[in-house]
């Protein structure tokens, strides 16, 4: 069997030029810039394997709305009819609203409300592995996207941009091992920290005392106290809680609301974050 | 030597794995979804040394970084340990019964999971969970099933 390894170099030697240029990858993708141009060539490079992993569900899900019958689709038109006259009815509302917030924020003095603007962006791809919750967008700085902004969809916040490339970005999802954003709790007020764990459908809220008043259902939306997010989106639903007295802190899960395992739409926030950039960031993803 | 024949189909066979490695799953099964690429190649070190090896190893690794969005070279460089174990010992691994050969491989299974970890919690920060592991189990219940098929896959299509 020997002379299997006769031609080209040992075995050893294979492995020493492997680990070299992982090394250089590792340090290459970690500590430079270059980094985000590369990634988007290859994931451009690899998109046609995810579109041939993902076609058996979406032929599926093709199947399925194709023998959807006319009535169903009737049904869903005017469903869907339904829901949009009730939103624009609500939207008047909220004109009314923040014209009335402006007048009122003039009258105090303070700083010109907030207006956030919305570039809707698709997924192009989502990274999977437990280690690395992110999703590559199509949107990249000849669009005006940045590093830092915010993502959201309709339900809640998603995440924030990582590294932009010409013509993509990738983001790093709120569930992400080493994602965390400051929230409050909406109904007490309560200031917190909400880590990501790696899991798609649970976070962590970090360090509240075990004094704190909270409980299972409460909504936690972002505080704009980290300077990134701006302050009132929805982030998580608090559904577990327990009370180890052993323990410094209390251990408090919550539910994102976004449903970060099947996004295809999402929007960029730009615009005035509520707190000035200056502030420092409590945590770096 | 033998003159290479069909290397094509090993690759045809990796080009599976990998899609099977980013195949839009519940969420239930994602978590305990076997390493399919790190299987298939032990498969085809274990086989034909001569053909698949550390670099074959190498550029896989890579490829799953680029699709799973670990930092690029985490995975070529577990991948690339792993396979260089099983092809030093492959003439012993070989006369292993199916159930001795999983038992092994999960060890090292759990190698490269605790490479991976490690590599990334220097890297990006990231905490260790035992669910992490649960590839380790499906890759052991899944290796006799896909030994036994890749075996009849390259005695079918003679590859050497």
């Amino acid at each position: 069997m020997n002379q299997n390894y006769s031609r080209g170099p040992s075995l050893t030697l294979r492995l020493f030029i492997a680990v070299v240029f992982s090394a250089g990858l590792m340090f290459l993708d970690r500590y430079t810039d270059s980094s985000t141009q590369l990634r988007s060539y290859l994931t451009a490079a690899a998109s046609p394997l995810f579109y041939v992993a993902s076609l058996p569900e979406t032929l599926f899900s093709g199947a399925s709305e194709q023998f959807m019958s006319q009535q169903t689709v009737l049904d869903e038109n005017s469903r869907l009819k339904d829901t949009l006259l009730q939103q624009s009815g609500q939207l008047q509302l909220l004109r009314f609203l923040q014209q009335e917030n402006e007048k009122l924020r003039a009258l105090l003095g303070s700083g010109a409300g907030v207006t956030d603007s919305f570039l809707a962006a698709e997924v192009l791809a989502v990274y999977s592995h437990p280690f690395s919750h992110q999703v590559v967008l199509n949107k990249g700085s000849s669009s005006g996207v940045t590093e830092q902004q915010p993502l959201i969809d309709e339900l809640g916040v998603v995440g924030q941009v990582v590294s932009v490339g010409p013509n993509s970005s990738r983001a790093l999802l709120i569930s992400d091992n080493t994602h965390a954003l400051a929230v409050r709790a909406e109904r007490t007020g309560v200031r917190a920290i909400v880590e990501g764990l790696g899991q798609w459908d649970l976070l962590r809220v970090m360090h509240l005392p075990h004094s704190t008043d909270i409980r299972e259902g409460d909504r936690l939306l972002t505080s704009g106290l980290d300077g990134r997010f701006p302050e009132g989106y929805p982030v998580a639903k608090v559904v577990r809680i327990s009370q180890d007295a052993s323990q410094p802190f209390m251990v408090v899960y919550a539910e994102p609301y976004a449903q970060l395992d099947r996004i295809r739409h999402v929007l960029l926030l730009s615009g005035r974050t509520a707190v000035k950039e200056d502030t420092p960031a409590p945590e770096q993803p | 030597m033998r003159r290479p024949q069909r290397l094509s189909f090993i690759y045809l066979s990796l080009f599976v794995a990998l899609l099977l490695t980013v195949m839009p799953m519940p969420q239930l099964v994602k978590l305990a979804r076997p390493d399919w690429a790190l299987l298939v190649l032990m498969y085809w070190a274990m086989a034909l040394p001569q053909r698949v090896g550390v670099l074959t190893a190498f550029f896989t690794g890579f490829v799953v970084d680029v699709l799973v969005g670990t930092v690029l070279g985490v995975n070529a460089l577990a991948f690339s340990v792993v396979i260089f174990v099983v092809a030093q010992h492959h003439l012993k691994m070989r006369n292993f019964s199916v159930i001795q050969q999983a038992l092994l491989l999960g060890m090292l299974l759990a190698l490269y999971q605790l490479l991976l970890f490690w590599l990334s919690h220097f890297l990006t920060g990231v905490y260790f969970r035992p669910q992490y592991l649960w590839p380790v189990l499906t890759g052991m219940l899944v290796w006799p099933w896909l030994f036994w098929l890749l075996r009849r896959y390259r005695r079918q299509l003679k590859i050497q």
